[in-house]
């Protein structure tokens, strides 16, 4: 099942309460040793199951870095330039718990929760749910928004 | 033969078993020399942009990223965390800091990007130890790894916060 692809957002008009993407992700075993090798954090829990029960954890979890760079992927897809990104922030709230064999589902919703004119950013909020526990606390990014066009917002007086 | 003075913790230093440590309070506040220089690797990138599923072309098409102005292919959001936690290690890893790493859960995450991290960037980190506090039985270590060119221009920092739980 790959994630659904959210439709371009005009950043010009950002409303607040505007709901930017909604998206799923499926997390295997696959996943975390993928994230693993690319990220360099090899530390067994997120892939022995015997290290993660030693270590007082249900078994196999998910990287926490690896829920927060997938959580961010939908509003990645909504802005189309990722580099808008200014500031990513989260809390790891809850362990998700990965099966040997099967997927569990990450679903992620991206919000516009404040907008600055001044500093021309907004901030997003994203939520971020396993079986409708939250995985991600306060999971905030701030982009940058297209500089103000006086031509648009002052209608008739753009012209010489 | 043990010493008077020995520091009595929360096991018997005479067991033979491995001596609980607590984060010690006195790093708060600690800054490492800067460095070494980190070149940002494309394959890194591309690697990274696949595995948490990031698909804009910019993080895996060299030609798309110049095309939009930029000199090699675009770092997603949290890339640089590899990099903050290998210089993370200088402090988390020495025995004097007392940092137990099989109780340490990460708690906090943080990421404030200057301008876009490309391949082939040079970056110059340096680590601080912000904070180190006790809380409810358990210790929270807070690390900064801040990230400039080797200019000095400021690039992007990272802050980590790790929960140490109690023995």
């Amino acid at each position: 099942m790959p994630p659904t692809t959210p439709s371009p957002v005009d950043l010009a008009n950002l409303v607040i309460g505007q709901e930017l993407a909604r998206t799923r992700h499926e997390i295997t075993r696959d996943t975390l040793v993928r994230y693993a090798g690319a990220s360099g954090d090899f530390n067994p829990i997120h892939y022995n199951d015997t290290v993660a029960t030693d270590a007082g954890l249900p078994g196999v979890i998910a990287h926490g870095m690896l829920t927060m760079g997938t959580a961010v992927t939908g509003l990645l897809d909504a802005i189309v330039d990722p580099t808008a990104v200014r500031a990513y922030t989260t809390r790891f709230t809850n362990p998700i718990p990965v099966p040997a064999t099967g997927a569990v589902i990450l679903e992620v919703s991206a919000v516009v929760a404040t907008i600055d004119e001044a500093a021309r950013t907004a901030r997003v909020d994203l939520t971020a749910e396993v079986d409708g526990t939250k995985v991600l606390g306060r999971a905030r990014a701030t982009i940058a928004l297209p500089a103000v066009d006086p031509s648009e917002s002052q209608p008739g007086n753009g012209a010489a | 033969m043990i010493e008077e003075s020995t520091p009595v913790g929360p096991a018997d230093p005479t067991s033979g078993d491995i001596v609980t440590t607590t984060p010690d309070p006195a790093f708060a506040g600690r800054s490492y020399p800067a460095g070494p220089v980190h070149t940002v690797s494309a394959a890194k990138i591309i690697e990274f942009a696949h595995a948490t599923g990031a698909n804009s072309p910019l993080h895996s098409d060299p030609e798309a990223a110049r095309s939009a102005g930029h000199a090699g292919v675009v770092a997603p959001p949290t890339f640089l965390v590899s990099l903050a936690q290998a210089t993370e290690a200088q402090y988390i890893e020495d025995p004097a800091a007392g940092i137990d790493f099989r109780r340490v859960v990460h708690g906090e995450e943080t990421f404030t990007l200057h301008r876009p991290v490309v391949a082939g960037d040079r970056l110059v980190p340096i680590l601080t130890v912000e904070a180190v506090r006790a809380a409810g039985g358990h210790s929270m270590i807070t690390t900064r790894v801040d990230l400039a060119d080797e200019a000095g221009g400021d690039v992007a920092s990272v802050r980590s916060m790790l929960v140490v739980r109690g023995a």
